[in-house]
């Protein structure tokens, strides 16, 4: 089921791997055996495991650049396991490590392409071409017509990113994308990616070996162990608090709490209100509601209502009611849109143990202390915990729902 | 006579000759390319392909010149049918083994991105690996072409057209007064063939060779 479409873009479509099979020849065992999962439209995939599972080999039997011996792929209900693979391509865009961009062909060129082989008109193309750059955060005008050498990394991965995207399919497949460049770009092309999807909804399968960044764009996780098995398939929040068993909690590493923190945001926690006053208030309104507030402490507005000092009930006798002396500065803020994570850091190197949130233009809207952010982290653990243990009932139950149908094929004497 | 009188009085005949010996290189090269690039085409992807190909186009280049226009006379006869011939498998070997060595050096990750997009097989060849492969062909082409231009100068043995044939009669003649001319007239027109030849190379992969990979 498509989600609600940005402007006139295609939107994900499902795609779903029923008992998908690779024995590549003259070997025994496996290298991808009985994988069935369903992938919703819209929604980020990662399949993550250690280098050798078949995480990769899982990925390119979606668009067939390895034929699966075994299984089927149904992509938006449509079976494409025995559709011709460079018509099934053409719809399925793909994205791989270092970009993969053509040295001998100028940006526009590569991203120009999939449009071509398909044959839309000219006119098009060139506009898909500006559309897409500017999309990946490119200027046209500028990286139009360089090649890929005289690009960066990370723009170079943009350009993949945009030739994946250009003739606009449903199903976007990316193999460990980001695998070759620093970590800040890295960072910041995770950032973009998270961007484009909230305006984009493509379905999109993400091959990583990078646990942290599985769960940092992920909609679901599939924790893949040796063959491809499914060691756990969940939301990052419950993978993070109810791993499946040793393996997940072995790949999921050390510090799981700390990491959930990433995935929430100041705004999903509850901000308590603090006394205010600003650099306008009359000194005397300043001591009344000093004396008059619970709390020991003040926080003093700017004239544009930004956090500026944090006032103490002393803090003024001993300036001698000199406002520009008294009471120390904010050093750190956070918005709404922080992650828990930042907003802990921040209350941490605070020796007061608090810190202000601010709006989208700095201006002060609430305050997250110490007390805060441990109730919220324990309910939100809590309810992952919940959570997991539900899924995982549901993955027991299809797991037993298929080796029974199995069973009754098998005994049936044919099977599918 | 000295060299320049020489010139001066022969140069009709010198320059059908250099014209002659240059047609016939450039000819041979064009069958010799698309012959050599096909069979690295072919070969490439198999390993035992490759030393196929590279052992059978080097085992033709061991024959002496002189001995494969001589066995190919009783097969095709005299003249052109010969020098063809024999020029365009001696122009192999280069082509063959830069085209495959070519081919194989395309980053396989390219290949995979290639048909990841959609390419069909023949679009992959033509869009994506020749291109990248055309350098080191090129390479091939301006050594091949530049072995031919010799070789060609012992087609006149044939009696094949070219620059030869002065050099032939220049030996046959050995001790007349012109002899020595002939002979020099000879090479140095091969010499300043070759150099031009070079120089259009150049140009061609000015020319050809995208900006994206050019060294």
């Amino acid at each position: 089921m498509p989600e609600p479409s940005a402007g006139h873009a295609t939107t994900g479509a499902t795609i779903e791997l029923d008992a998908l099979t690779k024995v590549y020849p003259g070997s025994s065992a496996p290298a991808v055996d009985n994988v069935s999962m369903e992938i919703k439209a819209g929604e980020i995939v990662i399949f993550v495991g250690p280098s050798g599972c078949g995480k990769s080999t899982t990925l390119k039997m979606i668009n067939r650049l390895i034929e699966p011996t075994g299984g089927r792929i149904r992509i938006g209900g449509e079976d494409v396991t025995d559709m011709d693979p460079v018509k099934l391509r053409r719809k399925v865009g793909y994205a791989i490590q270092s970009a993969g961009l053509f040295p001998h062909m100028t940006v526009a060129q590569n991203i120009a392409l999939v449009p071509k082989m398909t044959g839309w008109p000219k006119a098009r193309i060139k506009a898909r071409v500006e559309e897409l750059l500017d999309l990946v955060g490119l200027d046209p005008g500028e990286f139009h017509g360089r090649y890929p050498r005289q690009l960066s990394g990370g723009q170079q991965q943009r350009v993949g990113v945009a030739r994946a995207l250009s003739a606009d399919p449903p199903v976007l497949l990316m193999d460990e994308p980001f695998g070759a460049v620093d970590p800040i770009t890295r960072d910041h092309l995770q950032d973009e990616l998270i961007r484009l999807q909230h305006e984009l909804h493509k379905t999109i399968v993400f091959v990583t070996h990078d646990f942290d960044e599985a769960i940092k764009i992920g909609d679901r996780i599939a924790v893949l162990r040796e063959h491809s098995h499914i060691a756990q398939f969940d939301t990052p929040e419950a993978i993070l608090t109810n791993p499946a068993d040793d393996f997940v909690s072995g790949f999921v590493g050390a510090g799981a709490a700390l990491k959930r923190l990433n995935l929430t945001r100041v705004r999903d926690v509850e901000i308590t209100d603090y006394p205010t006053v600003t650099l306008d208030d009359p000194l005397q309104e300043i001591f009344n509601r000093l004396r008059g507030s619970g709390t020991n402490e003040i926080l003093l507005l700017d004239k544009r209502g930004r956090p500026y000092k944090w006032l103490r009930r002393g803090d003024l006798m001993r300036a001698r009611g000199s406002l520009a002396r008294a009471g120390t500065l904010v050093s750190d803020t956070v918005t709404r849109d922080a992650t828990l994570r930042d907003a802990l850091e921040a209350v941490l190197t605070d020796n007061a143990g608090r810190v202000a949130v601010t709006g989208r233009r700095g201006e002060y809207e609430g305050v997250v202390d110490m007390e805060t952010l441990i109730n919220s982290v324990h309910e939100l653990l809590e309810a992952d915990r919940l959570d997991a243990l539900e899924h995982q009932h549901e993955l027991q139950e299809l797991r037993s729902a298929q080796t029974h149908a199995e069973q009754e094929g098998a005994e049936g004497g044919s099977k599918a | 006579m000295n060299f320049w009188e020489y010139l001066s009085n022969r140069h009709q005949q010198l320059l059908t000759d250099a014209y002659q010996h240059a047609s016939a290189v450039f000819q041979c090269m064009v069958a010799a390319t698309v012959i050599g690039v096909l069979i690295g085409i072919v070969a490439y992807r198999t390993e035992w392909g490759a030393s196929l190909a590279t052992t059978a186009t080097s085992t033709i280049l061991t024959i002496p010149s002189l001995a494969m226009i001589g066995l190919l006379i009783p097969i095709v006869g005299l003249g052109v049918p010969p020098t063809v011939i024999a020029l365009t498998l001696y122009g192999l070997l280069p082509i063959v083994r830069n085209s495959i060595v070519g081919l194989r050096g395309v980053d396989p990750s390219l290949v995979d991105a290639a048909t990841g997009i959609g390419m069909s097989r023949l679009m992959r060849l033509v869009r994506v690996e020749l291109p990248l492969a055309w350098p080191p062909i090129l390479t091939g082409i301006r050594v091949s072409t530049q072995m031919l231009m010799g070789i060609a100068a012992i087609a006149a043995y044939a009696s094949g057209p070219g620059l030869g044939n002065e050099i032939f009669r220049g030996i046959g003649s050995l001790g007349s007064k012109n002899a020595l001319n002939q002979v020099l007239a000879g090479t140095l027109g091969i010499i300043i063939l070759a150099l031009l030849f070079d120089a259009a190379y150049v140009l061609i992969g000015r020319l050809t060779i995208s900006r994206g990979i050019r060294a």
